[in-house]
């Protein structure tokens, strides 16, 4: 809210503000999430939403199922290389503006599953906002990203994606790592060395 | 106990037991003519699970993959356990779909994973990884962080989305 000296002849019950203020202050007290529950970080969002800890309170209890209804993803579990392309779908397909959480070890990071299959962080492949640590967070981890959440869009308003790119480079990880490219192609059998045993057939 | 030893005697199986639960090898050859056996007169009606193990560098192993045949008598109760080998180039066995339809999905989750064809089977895709994946992940010559296939998609980023 923009605070403005008092209008002469302007009742008390009415006050000023920016069209944009407005929006971001409406838009960041219903936050509609899109669950990506995929692992144990989806049963602690399921906690997080009924009664005991009643996300409710904070305006984003309209948990949807249909990615064109919602504006924050809530990446929960570990997210596979199979996973990953419906993932990157399902995000195209929210209407802009919209966010993005980052919820556990494993979307952030891929946490203990540094396996084959497994994506190393969703921020790889698809921009995220928040992330929020623990194996799985709380219930109060994640409302207290939520609240922060909500700081972030009032602070940096609802620009959509092209008003992003205008402003912005975009920045993040190298997707590939490069590093475990090149040691996987040119690794060679040593000969002669103790660890390496020739396959006995 | 099912008597097994006209079947041992047959088939030249080697057994070992632990507690109550048998174990035979069988040649690959004599697989599907043993599985028959133990199927249609011996009443081991249930086939449990299929499954392999890539002993590749493994202390003594002789042959390179094994393969696990879990069967249970709904009768009695009673377990068996049947393994094979099988080796590279081209490890393969024949199909049991012909005997237990539910060897479909075993098998081709062993296909996939392993790399061991099952001739015969009437649809032998990948079951657990996408289509397009070439190698087979639980050999022991495939590396557990991959080859870079986890990481080889589009980026979408902010300005793009």
């Amino acid at each position: 809210m923009v605070d403005l000296p008092k209008q002469p002849g302007m009742p008390d019950n009415v006050f000023l503000t920016k069209l944009d203020a407005a929006a971001n202050w409406a838009r960041s007290n219903s936050l509609w999430p899109m669950p990506f529950a995929t692992a144990c970080c989806g049963i602690e969002l399921m906690a997080t939403a009924s009664s005991r800890f009643d996300l409710a309170r904070f305006g984003a209890e309209v948990m949807r199922f249909s990615p064109r209804q919602c504006d924050l993803m809530i990446v929960a579990g570990r997210v596979v290389m199979k996973m990953l392309p419906v993932l990157q779908r399902i995000w195209l397909q929210m209407p802009e503006p919209k966010w993005c959480i980052s919820m556990g070890a494993c979307a952030c990071s891929g946490g203990v599953f540094d396996t084959y299959a497994v994506v190393q962080g969703v921020d790889r492949f698809i921009p995220v906002d928040l992330y929020v640590p623990g194996c799985p967070p709380r219930p109060e981890q994640l409302i207290a990203a939520l609240i922060e959440m909500q700081d972030k869009i009032m602070k940096t308003g609802t620009i959509n994606g092209r008003e992003f790119g205008k402003r912005t480079e975009a920045t993040g990880p190298i997707p590939v790592e490069l590093e475990e490219v090149r040691r996987s192609r040119e690794a060679k059998i040593v000969e002669g060395l103790d660890i390496y045993q020739p396959p006995k057939m | 106990m099912t008597d097994l030893q006209p079947l041992i005697d047959k088939f030249a199986l080697t057994t070992s037991e632990f507690r109550d639960n048998r174990r035979v090898v069988v040649a690959a050859d004599k697989l599907m003519a043993l599985l028959e056996a133990l199927k249609n007169s011996h009443g081991f009606s249930m086939l449990i699970d299929i499954t392999a193990v890539d002993y590749l560098e493994y202390e003594g192993a002789t042959d390179r993959f094994g393969v696990v045949y879990c069967l249970l008598n709904m009768e009695t109760g009673e377990r068996l356990i049947v393994k094979t080998f099988v080796n590279d180039p081209q490890p393969s066995l024949p199909t049991v779909t012909k005997l237990w339809m539910g060897a479909d999905w075993m098998e081709r989750e062993v296909y996939d994973m392993f790399g061991i064809t099952f001739t015969g089977h009437h649809d032998l895709r990948r079951i657990l990884m996408p289509d397009e994946f070439s190698a087979h992940p639980l050999r022991k010559d495939y590396p557990i962080k991959g080859r870079g296939e986890r990481h080889n998609f589009p980026v979408i980023t902010r300005s793009e989305s």
